[in-house]
């Protein structure tokens, strides 16, 4: 069973993680990523960001993503939120939550679905900060954590 | 008639966030070229090395064959999450 949701309004945590849990008592595991805005990005303090995004394609992308986790690991549940819009600092941006029978598979899913919508969801992030306004760069760390995965 | 959107800081660049060709058939290089011809201050932030296609919403190739009717856009590395 797959959620998957791109929105401008804020997620509560605490919401998802019941809902991965709701009558769910084949799977021990759950593991969860959350991902909010930092206050300094390559040395410039930040004080908020503007996520921009592809409408359509963005929903498309995020679902073959989850879905070739599916072929990887047997998987229960997975819900993957991603907002888009203004955030300030401390502000969640992104919600990954796999639920599975074993943690090991639980894990590696969570990681691969970060890892795989870092490098091709299309979403851009506009920074806000003391030195005015920031489109941020792609790092070439996030291309080289996707190596893992390739086989 | 083809649909070209442009994302994030290219758009900035550009200056517009969507453009229409009447008559167009090629590839995704073949549209980029045509682009700076229209548009000669689009030419070098269109030709730059980090910018990705899509057509259909899908990544596509320099080679990608582009017909009639497909929605195609250029972006840069993506920043998400």
């Amino acid at each position: 069973m797959d959620f998957i949701d791109v929105r401008t309004a804020p997620f509560a945590v605490g919401d998802e993680y019941a809902a991965l849990r709701a009558n769910n008592r084949s799977d021990g595991a759950s593991a969860l990523f959350v991902g909010s805005v930092r206050d300094f990005n390559a040395g410039v303090g930040v004080s908020g960001l503007a996520l921009e995004h592809y409408p359509g394609m963005t929903e498309k992308s995020l679902q073959r993503i989850v879905s070739d986790a599916r072929t990887r690991w047997e998987l229960g549940r997975v819900r993957l939120l991603h907002r888009v819009g203004a955030m300030a600092v401390e502000e969640d941006i992104v919600f990954v939550g796999v639920t599975s029978p074993h943690r090991q598979a639980a894990f590696a899913a969570c990681q691969y679905i970060m890892d795989r919508l870092k490098t091709e969801a299309p979403f851009w992030k506009l920074e806000s900060g003391e030195t005015g306004d920031t489109w941020v760069a792609a790092r070439d760390s996030d291309r080289r954590e996707l190596e893992k995965w390739a086989r | 008639m083809v649909k070209v959107l442009f994302f994030a800081s290219l758009r900035a660049r550009l200056g517009t966030a969507e453009h229409c060709l009447e008559d167009f058939s090629g590839s995704v290089a073949e549209l980029r070229n045509r682009l700076g011809e229209l548009f000669p201050d689009w030419q070098a932030p269109l030709q730059a090395a980090d910018i990705q296609a899509a057509v259909n919403q899908e990544i596509a190739a320099a080679t990608t064959r582009i017909t009639d009717g497909d929605e195609v856009a250029f972006f840069p590395p993506v920043t998400g999450g």
